[in-house]
């Protein structure tokens, strides 16, 4: 599986490393109750299909990146710079 | 039909003319009072014990492709009870002691080998938390024995000592575990739930569930509708789909893991073996392939095949452990579909439908497990009420905080 990183290129899946469904974008506020964080940290859709994941550019240029990937056949589809999603804030 | 030896002799001289299909084939019934959807093992062990256990016989098990033809005939065969919280630890124990009487109980080969598991440990904080694991399993009633170097050295003398990045300080021994023939599991488990009047029904696909008034009455399928006053679901790594049409969205997240198999050797590796500082584990099968696994590629994935970084991990850490395998040849390698929850344990739990169940999340230790989930999952369908040893695996323990998260690592879904 390669990736192209918006800033590097195409690279080897290798230099990346994966947090998760990109739900870690929404993070919920301290006081927003047990489904907010139940539905944040543990539920999820699990498409067989296309899916959209947060990755870590961690030997290349250290961004957090937005992944949409299909889960039946790993074709990547199309990558962003989290920063240009939230304004400038990371993930978590 | 029942096997036996004299069987086995009788039809060989007959030049074994006389065997015959071992489930029938049915056409669906308009209704049942259980649906089971998944004819994996999982599915077909849940059908035998609501039968055998509660005496249940108007059941269905809805099969989308063939019986056992997902991760039961897929898996790595590694049979243990070496568990360390207190929600698994009983739970496993339970399932290992079905599985010591399966053959008999089944009247089926499943060719089930008490070989010995043997966990390697490479550091004093490692072996420290073996022998906690191993105390947990002798507290629990099951056998453990923390091995030093010279024990390991005398069951494993082929392991590579002598490596300085990771010494081997140790092993910690669980006699009892072993490996089993998959698919026989799956066959047997067929054949006995057959006997019993359950419907095995293949090529069927649910493609919706039936509710109505919060209460489960049926499901539609490839091959038409059926109705049911209780429907279980047991699918695996499909469980996010088949949980979707009933509303319920899971704690799940479906993850790949590769697994491999040699050409065949002469028996050279006489237990199941386990790298403590890489992804690595390994057994021999009776046709003499060296069957071999690591970890998750760690992306969510419904593809049934992994990527290179992975499988060159698990070759070179195998290679560390154990030089001499590096002349076999890889014959294959495959991926399965894990359903892995959050905290590594499994669920086995009612649902916010009336009637409707589910037994999902065995990440990928879901193999060892089919006789005690069967059981359990039997228990709960049939009472409404949980089975002692499985109670602690519920559905809302997330949210609730209350996680078994045997290895610590936290509350992520492909970190376990």
């Amino acid at each position: 599986m390669r990736i192209t990183c918006p800033l590097c290129g195409d690279r080897d899946s290798r230099e990346f490393s994966i947090r998760g469904h990109e739900t870690y974008l929404d993070r919920p506020a301290p006081d927003a109750g047990e489904a907010a964080w139940d539905n944040y940290l543990h539920l999820r859709d699990n498409p067989a299909g296309e899916t959209a994941e947060l990755w870590y550019h961690g030997a290349g240029c250290a961004a957090w990146l937005r992944v949409r990937r299909n889960t039946l056949t790993h074709e990547v589809l199309k990558v962003d710079l989290v920063r240009d999603l939230t304004g400038g804030d990371h993930a978590d | 039909m029942r096997y036996s030896g004299l069987q086995v002799l009788a039809q060989g001289l007959m030049g074994n003319r006389g065997w015959k299909p071992v489930w029938r084939d049915p056409e669906p019934k308009p209704a049942y009072d259980i649906v089971i959807i998944g004819g994996g093992g999982h599915g077909l062990a849940t059908a035998y014990y609501l039968a055998r256990e509660h005496g249940l016989g108007n059941i269905a098990v809805l099969e989308k492709g063939y019986l056992g033809g997902g991760n039961v005939g897929r898996n790595t065969t590694i049979v243990r009870a070496n568990y360390n919280l207190p929600g698994n630890s009983e739970f496993y124990s339970h399932s290992l002691k079905l599985w010591e009487g399966l053959e008999a109980d089944l009247n089926y080969n499943v060719m089930h080998s008490q070989r010995g598991v043997i966990n390697l440990f490479h550091s004093d904080g490692q072996r420290d938390a073996y022998a906690r694991r191993g105390n947990a399993m002798i507290n629990q009633g099951d056998d453990a024995i923390l091995l030093d170097r010279e024990g390991c050295r005398r069951m494993l003398p082929y392991l590579d000592y002598d490596q300085t990045r990771f010494p081997i300080y140790g092993g910690l021994y669980h006699p009892r575990g072993g490996t089993a023939r998959h698919d026989a599991v799956a066959w047997g488990y067929a054949r006995a739930a057959d006997q019993r009047g359950v419907d095995l029904i293949q090529q069927c696909e649910v493609t919706g569930i039936d509710i109505a008034g919060g209460k489960v009455t049926g499901v539609q399928t490839t091959r038409g509708a059926i109705r049911a006053a209780k429907v279980a679901i047991v699918v695996a790594g499909r469980s996010g789909q088949v949980a979707a049409m009933a509303g319920l969205r899971l704690p799940i997240e479906s993850h790949i893991l590769q697994a491999f198999v040699t050409e065949g050797l002469k028996p050279c590796i006489d237990h199941v073996v386990t790298y403590g500082m890489g992804h690595f584990y390994i057994s021999q099968s009776d046709k003499g392939g060296l069957v071999f696994g690591g970890d998750l590629d760690f992306y969510a994935s419904y593809a049934a095949r992994g990527n290179l970084p992975m499988a060159e991990h698990v070759m070179e850490a195998g290679l560390t452990l154990m030089p001499m395998i590096g002349k076999a040849r890889v014959l294959r390698s495959w991926g399965g579909i894990m359903d892995m929850t959050p905290d590594g344990s499994p669920i086995i739990d009612k649902t916010h439908v009336d009637g409707l169940y589910i037994d999902c999340g065995w990440c990928y230790g879901g193999f060892k497990a089919v006789p005690g989930s069967g059981f359990s999952f039997a228990h709960l369908i049939a009472t409404d009420r949980h089975h002692d040893p499985a109670a602690r695996f519920r559905l809302d323990r997330f949210r609730r905080g209350v996680l078994l998260d045997e290895e610590g690592t936290g509350s992520q879904h492909n970190l376990h």
